[in-house]
């Protein structure tokens, strides 16, 4: 029973690490990369808009479903949205090459994309 | 007998405590986490319910609890994530407490993790993109966590309330 008990706690230790291994090696695997330079917007996997990383601005995207779209210091945020979970607006500003978005409800997914480099390398 | 009201009473109690957690959660998103990163609080019942009554007992609690979520808060879109997340997660679960190998905390860990996976591969479906692998690591190192915290809570849980 004991043995039992202390093999169990083995095995939750082992799965638990690897686990972890596995996120840290993808993690290595899936870094972001420098400062992008755009805001590359999507729906339902189709791109709608892209915006310039270099230039504040705020979009409202959608109408009856809205995500409001802030561009500021380089980096995108939503701001608002009516989509219910709000993951979108807590999920806070990306700047960088690879960053992403999502908002689930209403399909939505930002992304920052490089290109002309737009000199900017801000830290999220 | 009464056997049978008991069942239900336990299992109405159950299902109410899943929604209280589960809202609990809402009010109190994580900071800057990213998309599904939820601690997953109402897991606690799900693991209760597989220790103390059975899958289908803890497959029903998850789905009603799921159902009455999404009618709250999401949409159709929300509630095909959080059903993917519950159902992946119930069932890494409940095959891992078969081998017999794991304690309640692997076992949690694992439901965890399958939580986490299952809400963003409907993610990836939904959204028909693969780059949400980008949030993979932390959802992995989150649902690690959760489970083993969850795990920990619901052994003690198993163990005291008598239900
Ligand atoms: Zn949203």
């Amino acid at each position: 029973m004991q043995k039992d008990r202390k093999k169990a706690a083995l095995h939750d230790l082992l799965l638990a690490a690897g686990v972890l291994l596995a996120a840290g090696v993808l993690s290595l695997l899936l870094r972001p990369g420098g400062g992008g330079a755009w805001a590359v917007v999507s729906v339902d996997g189709q791109e709608i808009a892209r915006y310039r990383l270099d230039q504040d601005r705020e979009e409202t995207i959608g109408q009856g479903d809205y995500n409001i779209l802030r561009i500021e210091n380089g980096a995108a945020a939503v701001t608002e949205a009516n989509c219910g979970d709000r993951t979108c607006v807590v999920m806070g500003p990306i700047s960088r090459e690879g960053e992403t978005i999502v908002c689930l409800p209403h399909r939505l997914l930002i992304r920052v994309e490089g290109g002309e480099a737009s000199g900017v390398d801000a830290v999220s | 007998m009464e056997k049978k009201s008991g069942r239900a009473a336990r299992y109405a109690l159950l299902t109410a405590l899943a929604l209280v957690l589960s809202w609990l959660e809402a009010a109190l998103p994580l900071p800057a986490a990213p998309p599904g990163v939820k601690l997953g609080l109402a897991n606690l019942t799900a693991v209760f319910a597989l220790y103390r009554l059975s899958l289908r007992d803890a497959a029903s609690i998850s789905l009603t609890r799921v159902l009455l979520v999404s009618l709250t808060f999401g949409n159709a879109y929300s509630l095909a994530y959080s059903l993917a997340g519950g159902a992946l997660s119930l069932a890494v679960m409940a095959l891992l407490k078969k081998t017999g190998k794991f304690s309640i905390v692997g076992v949690s860990v694992a439901g965890g993790v399958g939580h986490n996976v299952g809400q963003i591969l409907v993610a990836m479906g939904v959204l028909g993109t693969a780059r949400l692998a980008w949030y993979l690591p932390a959802l992995l190192v989150s649902g690690v966590l959760a489970g083993a915290a969850i795990g920990a809570a619901g052994g003690l849980v198993v163990r005291r309330v008598r239900l």
